[in-house]
């Protein structure tokens, strides 16, 4: 008898009993629905990050304030702006793994563009920005250094921005749009990064400082919120960081044992171990929908070993008739494996179904990938193997002559 | 040249079951010979151990001494695996109560030993409908046991048994469950097999059964206790006894 063979036989024994068939399979269709489901929202989740660190750029160090005690009081982080333009151009000169850096200060402005407007955030910063962050225009041209020096009136957009403000077909590129009422012409637009990163325009420093955020009490003229690095290579982020960290520290004058008022970040690193808890998590998911897989498996030995017993005597028939051992133990492991594989068919339609559905109503990213719904597939294929085996073994020992006076 | 060997031989066959620590012996040094194209009556009493006889020709199981010889070869050297390959190619079983596969139609029920000799499904349904029109069911081949008569499930049992052109065709009791008439139909069929020279043996405990038979055979508590052949067609033969 052939696997072939086993397998009509199989799908004949168990379309005689539909209901049976499918309640036996169900544990097994359960438990593959949830780890493909579960695959899917864990690996849309690591997606989602892996976008968001490449938004952020390769190598990129990120230079926040620190606490800072005013007078005995210790402030919430960033409430006072300790970095400023002549820490960049010191961290640019003076640090060779760092090849490129870019202050910022930012806020939110309501852009308007002919009849149409929209809030987004506002970021007055370097062309050395665009560098550190590896974005590339989809159209136009970066700031001019008389733009940059001169407080220049010219804006990049963001793609999102871009989309917003301008019809389809219409080239933002010299438009003129408004921020906070100052005319600015827009000189280019950003290639698309990531959802989170797109919503956004950019204006020179000195002309964010002159004509949005300067009134802001805590900015001087020379401070800025935030520094961006780039370090040359993956393998000197951290000899990059403690030299900047002992550069910042010698500038803003730290004594030793005195805590810093900077603090230097990998965005990437965190995110990646960010990424690492998601898989963990994502793994323990896994692992208890096995044991769902697991009970299938059992649901299934337990209908085999009642459905031997129930029929000896055809398995009596079968061997006086000529089947061998191996041919009535080949008949019981296709029955469990073909209600594995169907189970797991179903299981595998469900659980897209599934991670489709939760994508759509919760607004989360899925990723279905086919080792997910091949590992499934698998799981469901050694279920069978494995609670299949011992039902169809003593099927196959039984005597044929004992099989055939049974009732 | 040598005479033909017997198609099967018994030597000496002893079974002895144990059942609940006690022994106890169902065959007792039974030794006879069936040849090519005999039809070939076993009777006694239930008890007498004509089952166990038959399921030993058959290959379903295996004398605990003395051997049986299948054209020539010592069935006990044979594997498990093996004895079941000759079963399907060489041994037709005919059952007192059909045995017919309740889920599946006649012609799937003709064809299902042929499943076991590995023949392919279109050759096996044609062979099948061929098995069945020598036995005139033809028309029921889509017919599910549970549709058919008794005496229709029997013949159908009949085209199964003969469809790998078995060496012999081993019927238990086949008319046991069935009314006289309808009885004397399915014997009418053997009759007409064996003619085409089909080799029969047949279990029975009915003497009217028996006498259609050439040659009967009788056991009695394992022993075999008289081997006669009624017609003397066949020249006589002596048999260790």
């Amino acid at each position: 008898m052939t696997m072939l063979q086993g397998f009509r036989i199989a799908l004949h024994a168990l379309r005689l009993n539909p209901l049976r068939s499918f309640l036996t399979m169900l544990g097994i269709v359960i438990g593959v629905a949830s780890i493909v489901t579960v695959f899917a929202i864990g690996a849309g989740a690591q997606l989602r990050l892996q976008e968001q660190i490449r938004s952020i750029g390769a190598n990129v160090l990120m230079i926040t304030p620190g606490a800072v005690y005013q007078g005995g009081v210790r402030l919430k982080e960033g409430s006072k702006l300790t970095m400023t333009e002549s820490d960049v151009q010191a961290i640019l000169e003076q640090i060779p793994e760092v090849q490129a850096a870019a202050g910022s200060i930012a806020g939110t402005a309501q852009v308007i563009h002919e009849g149409k407007n929209w809030n987004t955030t506002i970021n007055g910063t370097t062309t050395g920005h665009f560098m550190v962050r590896d974005w590339q225009l989809a159209s136009g041209r970066y700031f001019s250094g008389t733009e940059e020096a001169g407080a220049g009136k010219v804006v990049i957009l963001g793609s999102t921005v871009a989309r917003e403000l301008f019809a389809p077909g219409d080239d933002p590129i010299g438009a003129q749009i408004r921020i906070m009422k100052v005319p600015l012409e827009v000189v280019g637009v950003l290639d698309h990064k990531d959802p989170s990163q797109d919503d956004v325009a950019f204006v020179p420093l000195t002309t964010a400082k002159l004509r949005f955020l300067g009134s802001a009490s805590n900015i001087n003229r020379d401070s800025v919120a935030y520094i961006i690095a780039k370090v040359t290579a993956d393998g000197q982020m951290a000899g990059a960081r403690s030299e900047i960290e002992s550069l910042l520290r010698q500038r803003h004058r730290i004594l030793a044992g005195q805590e810093d008022d900077f603090k230097v970040q990998d965005p990437a690193a965190a995110m990646e171990a960010q990424q690492g808890a998601i898989r963990t998590v994502a793994l323990l998911l896994v692992a208890i929908a096995s044991v769902s897989l697991l009970v299938g498996g059992i649901s299934i030995m337990n209908v085999m070993i009642v459905s031997v017993t129930e029929r000896t005597r055809e398995i009596g028939i079968r061997r006086a008739l000529g089947g061998r051992m191996r041919d009535i133990r080949l008949q019981f492991l296709c029955e469990a494996l073909v209600l594995c594989l169907l189970g797991g068919a179903i299981g595998v339609i469900g659980g897209v179904t599934l991670s489709m559905t939760v994508a759509r109503m919760a607004g989360w990213i899925t990723s279905i990938d086919s080792e997910a719904i091949a590992l499934a597939l698998a799981f469901s294929i050694a279920t069978g193997l494995i609670f299949g085996f011992y039902p169809a073994h003593k099927a196959s020992k039984l005597s044929p002559i004992e099989a055939l006076k049974t009732e | 040249m040598t005479a033909p060997l017997p198609l099967i031989s018994l030597r000496s066959v002893c079974r002895t079951y144990r059942a609940d620590g006690v022994a106890v012996t169902a065959v007792r040094n039974v030794s006879f010979d069936i040849d090519q194209g005999e039809i070939l009556a076993v009777m006694g009493p239930s008890g007498s151990g004509k089952s166990t006889l038959m399921n030993m020709i058959g290959l379903l199981d295996l004398p605990s001494q003395g051997a049986i010889y299948l054209e020539g070869a010592d069935v006990a050297a044979l594997t498990e695996d093996r004895r079941s390959s000759l079963r399907a190619r060489s041994i037709g079983f005919v059952f007192q109560s059909y045995n017919l596969l309740a889920r599946h139609n006649a012609i799937e029920n003709v064809a299902l030993p042929l499943v076991y000799c590995g023949v392919g499904r279109k050759e096996r349904l044609e062979r099948a409908e061929q098995s069945l029109e020598a036995v005139g069911m033809l028309h029921r081949a889509h017919h599910y046991p549970r549709q058919l008569s008794g005496g229709e499930q029997q013949r159908i049992a009949i085209a199964r048994a003969l469809i790998a052109t078995p060496l012999i065709v081993l019927a238990d009791e086949p008319t046991g469950a069935l009314d006289s008439r309808t009885g004397a139909e399915i014997l009418a069929l053997f009759a007409a097999l064996n003619e085409a020279g089909q080799t029969i043996v047949m279990i029975t405990h009915d003497p009217s059964i028996a006498t259609q038979c050439r040659r009967t055979i009788r056991l009695h508590d394992g022993e075999l206790v008289s081997d006669e052949t009624l017609a003397p067609v066949l020249p006589k033969r002596s048999f260790a006894s």
